[in-house]
Formats: C-alpha cells, sequence, structure tokens
C-alpha cells in the first residue's frame, strides 16, 4: 500500500486532449507507464465512443475539451494533444499560460520538431513539442543515422500506409504530411533538401507501414560505418517502438544507401498494421516520460530507465 | 448531356516514363507544337508521375518541368495545356506554380479507391479557374459499383469529368464499357477512359468507352506512353474518322506526327514485349515496366517474376520501391537457392 502511494506520488500529472483512436491508443500505452500518472481525458462529445471507453477504464473524462483540463485542480504538468492542427493552435496558448507542457500529435508544429531517437536530449525543457509527422517518426532517424556519419545532401522518404488507417484528418490534409515531413527530414534529419511522399494502399487484409528512405550521401563515406550507424539507430527506436524494423539490409550504390523499414503497432487499441499511428502514440509516452523525468525530484532511485541500451 | 468529345494527348507526360524521365526543352516545343495544329484538345506535360513527380523514388527529371509546361505554353494556341496532379506527390503549390505558368486544365489522380484524398485539389484547382478532372486510376482492381462510388465523391468536389484510368493496361472490353456506363449512370460531370496497350486492347477499350459516352479521351501520339503504350493518337483519330465522329483531328498530320516527330525522343518503339504483356496479364501499374527492367538488370533477375510478383502483393501507383525490395528479395533467394 505504502509502495503504492509512493510510486503515485512520484509520478507526473498528465492529461489527453482528444478522445479518437489516437487518444485512445494513448491512453492505453499511458495506463502502463510508470511515471507518467493519466489524470484525465478530455473530448468533445459527452457520448462519445472514446470518452466512454476512458471512464470505462476509470479514468476522469472532460467534455468541454482543453476547458475542462485547465479546471482541474491541481492542474496536469503535461497535455497530450490528439486533436487537429486547426485546435491546436488554439490550445497552444491557453496550455502555456497555465504552465502546461504541451506533446502534440497534430500537424500543426507551434513547437519545435522532436523525433525522440534524434533530439529528445535538446528539447526536453521545452513547453511545446510536435510530433512532425508518422512519416517523419519513422524515416527521420534513419537520415539522421546517416548524417552523424556522412553529410546528406538529399533525403527522400516514401511513406505507403494502409488506407484503412489513414483517417480524415491525413486524407484531406495530404499536402501537410509531405510538407512536413519534408522540413522534418532538412531540419532534424540533417539533409540539405528533403523530400517526402505519401502512397496509400488499399489491399486487405491491410499492411502495415512501410517506408522507403532514399540517402544520397558525400561521396567517398564509408558504407559500413553508413550501414552500422543505421543499425544502431533502429535498436534506438525498437526501445519504444518494438514493432519498428528494417525490411531488408541496407542497399548501397555508391554515394546512396536505400533503407527500407517497416512499423508494425503494439497492437494497444489501434489494430496492429497502423503502425504510422503506433509510431506517434509510442513517440508521444517517450517525450512524455523523459519530460517527467526532468520534472520529477531526482532521488538517486529515480535512475532514467530505458537508458541502459 | 451531350458533350462533345475531347482528345487529350499525353506523349509529353506519360512518355515521359519511356524516356526516364529525360525529355528536353527541344523536344516538348516540337512536339506540342505539332500536336496543337494536329487538333487535339488538350496537351499533357509534366512528369510521368505528375507534378513534383522528379524522384529518386520515380526518376529525377533532367528539366525542371515548370521549364517544359513553360516551353509548350509558348507554342500551344488551340490546345490547352494540361498537367497532371498525384496528391501524396504533389502539391497544391506545385499547381499553383504550374497555374501561374499557364496550365489551364489539370487531372487530379488518386488509386481508384482513395477519390477523397483529392478533394483539397480538386478544389483548389476550381479556385485557380482550372478546368479539372478526376482520374481514377488501376480502375481494373475494383467493380464498376465501387468504382462509380468513388467517381461520384471526385464529381462533388467539383471535377468536371471523372476519368476510368486502365493504368495497367488489364481491362477488356466489357471491364471498360461497364464501369464508364456505371460512373455516366451516377454523375453529372463529364467521363473520360484512359488506355494502355498492353493486351492490345487499348484502341478497342477506348472506342467502347466512347461508345458508352466518355467524352474526355487520352491518347499518347505513336503510343508514347508508359508499358505497351497508350492508345495511340494517330489510329484512334483514324478510326473515330472512319466511324464519322473525329472530333476535328487531322489524322494525316498525326501519322506525320508520328512517323517523324516522335520516333527519335522515344528510342524504343511501344511494343507488346514478354515484360510489357505482363503488366496487362498480371495487372501492374504500367509505368513499373521501366523500374522492373532497370532493377532485373541491377540485382539479376527476370523482370517478369519481379512484375508478377509485385501483382501478387497488390501494389498500386506509387510503389515503385516495392520493385527494389522484390527484386532484391528474388536475387537473395536465388542466391540462397544456387549455395543449396
Amino acid at each position: 500500500m505504502t509502495a503504492l502511494a509512493d510510486h503515485a506520488s512520484s509520478r507526473v500529472r498528465c492529461a489527453i486532449l482528444g478522445s479518437g483512436n489516437i487518444g485512445t491508443d494513448l491512453m492505453a500505452k499511458l495506463m502502463r507507464c510508470s511515471v507518467l500518472e493519466l489524470q484525465a481525458m478530455a473530448g468533445l462529445e459527452p457520448a462519445s465512443a472514446g470518452l466512454a471507453r476512458a471512464r470505462e477504464a476509470g479514468i476522469q473524462v472532460c467534455d468541454n475539451g482543453v476547458e475542462g483540463l485547465l479546471a482541474l485542480n491541481p492542474l496536469p504538468q503535461i497535455v497530450f494533444d490528439a486533436t487537429s492542427a486547426h485546435a491546436h493552435r488554439e490550445h497552444a496558448s491557453r496550455l502555456r499560460t497555465a504552465g502546461i507542457v504541451a506533446i502534440d500529435l497534430t500537424p500543426a508544429a507551434v513547437g519545435d520538431y522532436v523525433v525522440p531517437a534524434v533530439n529528445l536530449e535538446e528539447r526536453r525543457d521545452a513547453l511545446n513539442l510536435n510530433l512532425v509527422t508518422c512519416g517523419g517518426q519513422a524515416t527521420i532517424p534513419i537520415v539522421a543515422a546517416v548524417s552523424r556519419v556522412a553529410p546528406v545532401e538529399y533525403a527522400e522518404i516514401v511513406a505507403t500506409i494502409a488506407s484503412a488507417s489513414a483517417g480524415p484528418g491525413t486524407r484531406q490534409n495530404i499536402d501537410e504530411f509531405t510538407q512536413t515531413t519534408a522540413r522534418g527530414l532538412e531540419r532534424l534529419g540533417g539533409a540539405k533538401r528533403g523530400k517526402a511522399i505519401i502512397v496509400l494502399n488499399p489491399a486487405n487484409p491491410p499492411i502495415a507501414m512501410r517506408d522507403t528512405i532514399y540517402v544520397c550521401f558525400q561521396q567517398g563515406a564509408s558504407h559500413e560505418e553508413v550501414a552500422a550507424s543505421v543499425k544502431r539507430m533502429v535498436c534506438d527506436i525498437q526501445q519504444y517502438v518494438p514493432g519498428y524494423r528494417l525490411r531488408t539490409e541496407p542497399i548501397f550504390d555508391d554515394a546512396s544507401v536505400t533503407v527500407m523499414i517497416e512499423v508494425e503497432g503494439a497492437g494497444d487499441f489501434l489494430p496492429r498494421y497502423s503502425g504510422n499511428l503506433d509510431i506517434m502514440t509510442a513517440a508521444a509516452v517517450r517525450v512524455g516520460e523523459e519530460i517527467a523525468r526532468k520534472l520529477l525530484p531526482q532521488p538517486a532511485m529515480h535512475q532514467r530507465a530505458g537508458e541502459s541500451a | 448531356m451531350n458533350s462533345q468529345m475531347k482528345i487529350c494527348d499525353v506523349s509529353l507526360r506519360d512518355g515521359s516514363h519511356v524516356v526516364r524521365h529525360q525529355f528536353t526543352v527541344d523536344q516538348v516545343v516540337s512536339i506540342a507544337a505539332a500536336l496543337d495544329t494536329a487538333g487535339v484538345a488538350m496537351v499533357e506535360v509534366s512528369h510521368g508521375d505528375g507534378l513534383g513527380g522528379s524522384s529518386l523514388q520515380y526518376g529525377l527529371s533532367r528539366t525542371n518541368e515548370l521549364e517544359l509546361i513553360r516551353a509548350a505554353r509558348s507554342v500551344l494556341s488551340r490546345a490547352k495545356l494540361t498537367v497532371l496532379l498525384l496528391p501524396g506527390i504533389g502539391t497544391r503549390e506545385d499547381l499553383k506554380a504550374a497555374r501561374d505558368l499557364g496550365a489551364e486544365v489539370v487531372r487530379v489522380a488518386t488509386h481508384c479507391t482513395e477519390a477523397d484524398i483529392a478533394q483539397q485539389h480538386i478544389g483548389f484547382a476550381r479556385e485557380l479557374g482550372m478546368e479539372v478532372a478526376g482520374f481514377l486510376m488501376m480502375a481494373h482492381m475494383i467493380p464498376a459499383a465501387e468504382l462509380a462510388v468513388q467517381a461520384k465523391l471526385m464529381a462533388s468536389y467539383g471535377a468536371h469529368a471523372v476519368y476510368v484510368t486502365d493504368s495497367a493496361g488489364a481491362l477488356t472490353l466489357d471491364g471498360a464499357r461497364e464501369r464508364v456506363r456505371t460512373i455516366r449512370d451516377v454523375v453529372q460531370c463529364e467521363v473520360g477512359f484512359h488506355g494502355h496497350n498492353n493486351l492490345s486492347l487499348a484502341v478497342a477499350n477506348t472506342l467502347a468507352a466512347i461508345e458508352e459516352g466518355a467524352t474526355w479521351i487520352d491518347a499518347a501520339v505513336r503510343g508514347f506512353g508508359a508499358g505497351a503504350g497508350n492508345t495511340a493518337t494517330e489510329v484512334l483519330a483514324a478510326v473515330l474518322d472512319r466511324i464519322g465522329r473525329n472530333p476535328g483531328l487531322d489524322v494525316l498530320k498525326l501519322m506525320d506526327i508520328a512517323e517523324e516527330l516522335v520516333p527519335p525522343v522515344m528510342g524504343k518503339p511501344a511494343m507488346i514485349d514478354r515484360a510489357a504483356l505482363t503488366l496487362g496479364y498480371c495487372g501492374v501499374y504500367s509505368s513499373f515496366l521501366r523500374h522492373a527492367e532497370k532493377a532485373a538488370e541491377r540485382f539479376g533477375v527476370d523482370a517478369r517474376e519481379i512484375l508478377m510478383e509485385v501483382g501478387r502483393r497488390k501494389a498500386v501507383g506509387g510503389q515503385e520501391d516495392m520493385i527494389i525490395e522484390v527484386a532484391f528479395e528474388l536475387s537473395q533467394a536465388s542466391a540462397s537457392a544456387d549455395r543449396s
């Protein structure tokens, strides 16, 4: 009992904004988390399936969106925003004013981009962190892995996702995906120029998310070093996205490499093929954990787990 | 509704696949100018995979497509300058740039089940004052009734026409006919047909589509397009003339373009060789052909094996990376078979 109480008080309060599929998957992951305490989920539809699932799971629900979260006492320290880019632009300033850290899963890009395997350390003091796009989470680390051993002239990625895993938000804003991902390849991946392409495949049974990453690097760089760096990066990503894997060995061609990866989801709430959604919720939790460890008092017993690898 | 049939010559777009996107300004100018005088209603100029298609995935353009579009604009007086856009590859920014250079018509292309990713782009094209057609690719992959549902969506976004796009050249006569008819029954806008000749049925399918009321008709002079080529413009012109339905095409002039202007640009003529036939036979996206040939050479495997496997995996247009993956896997499999 004491141990449990200790455990609860040593966790950081967080809440989910948005009660859709992403919010629900996030809920499942956060409920397993040892450093984050899921305090509430907020939606806008009292009768929504997402809020019903949260109630069932014993989570406090608010049906008045961000207002509800800002009325909580005590306030959450971290809010995961799984609504829409449009909505997040409004939420961002309110959360900031309240001193709450926002982890943004929408393409709003109010805050700086964060990809856990690439720049989480540098971003852990930020008040608003944006998770780029699913394609960005899956591919930027590979480009960064090449960048750290050889300057990258150009990086291009093709994300193929199951039609069934592309919601209306993605479908109606597909330019946002390609443009935001391309910027991420440049800013975080370190490519001088980035390009992103997305393809929806309706095959049944649905395919897992697959990404192909083409990276053109400086002439003369060692293929062995590039391959080793890519493989190290894949291991780092697997720490928080277990279903992330290389589909083939990196394929080299003089001063370029083609890396093909697949992302299978953890199947928490979303089906396993939606690796594109899972990598977002998994990355969000990873970011949340890192920030929580920073916010928590740091007695010796709170070692930073997950860094052993 | 009785709309006038119009021919869109796609050789300077679909033909881009054939020359691995190496068109030059001079080539585009000479072919576009000639087509303009031969009476085609539209001349399409873009990277083979549409605006923004220049990439490692699909092939880098030798000349920036905007320069090609600008060049075509300077020589077209009757035909409308047309571009292709695949949401997910090209963006509204790319479309705006093409529009600023004088593009008048855009075809917004999606896989046949994914019409809703085109809403933004069709709407934007209308805002720009362009004529727009929705392009439902790989139309052989779903039944007519399902295709019609997608066509209705595109029409609802503001498309002036919706195409049955036989990207794999896999449709046969009944299939082409039924798809056009079913769509015609449910949309107010016009219907188009885009054929490939992988099963030697491009002209026949196009004619069937026309009989069912399709009015936006794609063709490429000398069949200058992916796979075994598109419906040949000069052949279609001769056929339409014979049945008394020539929409103002100069048959002899088109023959001259096909015989004199295009061959030096095109290189290898469009033909139904074994790899191209495999496309139609297995229902594979026609522009995969060149990529499969290249991968076959690089990894030492049979292009047909690659194409058949890609077909089995139900690849859609745009998944050229799967060709590399399959070729790589086939080469590994044969290497391990050799070892054992």
